[in-house]
């Protein structure tokens, strides 16, 4: 179903930069996005349609990286575009409106894996409780996000078992490959706050890994 | 500075975002103690694993398709809201129009009548009660004109 593309994790996350570029820039605000804000206040939808194409790629993938599966990554991805349209009016027009977005899109996912997991284990009810403590959560399937793999689908399997928290800051450095500046930005948090949570999500992974 | 006190420099210096300065006084921690050498190596090694990780990226299908998925949500939305609002008032329209007609209809039994209206008292004392909390909490809200 999918192309498998030979390139690494870390170029597809620098192209993705690249070609979406302006929030990157921490000060400046890009005029075409303000613009196509501006207009979907009003309620244009098409206006909001440059938006869209240019963050779909990163919001899909950051998607992916937190629920692990290509069907709830599209379909979280488009309603929380849905919802940023939906509340445009919330976002402060001195903002940059992928950090704002960010903010969605994180909630409906982590809303979606504590349904999910929920839901996962009132089926999982009888079996060992041991057995549900270490299962990655519901729908986490490490072979739709990487290709096949031994070493991926451990990393994958073992991302999979980290809290939140962790798993937000290994998917946006290490698979988004955004700079601590960056993180900081839609985390709102200090550039600190990301470099210990960072120290900890990464010892929390390599012990994961080394079990 | 204790060991600790370098563990955020330890990332900054794995990801290169340390200016030269503080490069410097990492590293010179670094040729003096063993245990952050042995833990950085560790985490350059689960840098090398992670780089190994290739995503598998969706067909260009699926991005031609992508806007239209989010364009049928915003369609879908007004069509809900639209739908919802004249659905409420055609109800309550014909909602009137019934007990009008019962109340006015001689044949009905008095008792009918009466707990008819008692319902309708019932109900809208109910509304204005929720209301009236709810507009109350959201004056008390400190954080409903936080914007982000």
């Amino acid at each position: 179903m999918y192309i498998k593309l030979k390139s690494q994790c870390k170029v597809t996350a620098l192209n993705l930069k690249k070609n979406f570029g302006s929030w990157e820039k921490l000060n400046g605000f890009c005029t075409d996005e303000a613009i196509a804000i501006k207009q979907s206040r009003r309620g244009s939808a098409k206006a909001f349609e440059p938006i869209v194409r240019k963050y779909m790629k990163q919001a899909y993938f950051i998607a992916l990286g937190l629920v692990g599966n290509h069907e709830d990554a599209l379909d979280l991805s488009q309603e929380a575009f849905f919802r940023a349209y939906s509340k445009i009016n919330q976002l402060n027009p001195k903002r940059n409106f992928f950090p704002w977005f960010y903010q969605i899109l994180k909630n409906l996912c982590f809303s979606h894996l504590r349904k999910t997991s929920r839901h996962h284990q009132q089926n999982l009810e009888e079996v060992d409780e041991a057995q549900v403590a270490n299962s990655t959560p519901s729908r986490f399937d490490p072979y739709a996000i990487a290709e096949r793999n031994e070493v991926e689908e451990r990393v994958w399997t073992a991302i999979g078992q980290l809290n939140e928290k962790h798993r937000e800051m290994i998917v946006l450095r290490h698979f988004q490959n955004l700079s601590y500046e960056e993180i900081a930005q839609i985390l709102l948090c200090t550039r600190g706050t990301v470099m210990s949570r960072l120290y900890n999500a990464r010892k929390k992974l390599k012990e994961l890994l080394d079990k | 500075m204790t060991c600790p006190d370098y563990v955020d420099l330890m990332m900054a210096y794995l990801d290169d975002e340390l200016d030269c300065e503080q490069k410097k006084v990492f590293e010179e921690h670094l040729a003096s103690c063993p245990v952050c050498r042995g833990e950085l190596e560790e985490f350059k090694r689960l840098n090398r694993i992670t780089d190994e990780v290739k995503f598998v990226e969706p067909e260009e299908r699926i991005w031609n398709l992508y806007w239209s998925g989010v364009y049928n949500r915003i369609e879908r939305g007004v069509g809900w809201i639209l739908f919802s609002i004249s659905a409420i008032l055609l109800l309550i329209y014909g909602g009137f129009k019934a007990i009008e007609e019962l109340i006015k209809d001689p044949t009905v039994d008095i008792i009918l009548k009466a707990a008819l209206l008692a319902l309708i008292a019932g109900l809208a004392i109910l509304l204005v009660s929720v209301l009236r909390e709810k507009l109350y909490f959201w004056k008390k809200d400190r954080y409903k004109d936080v914007r982000r």
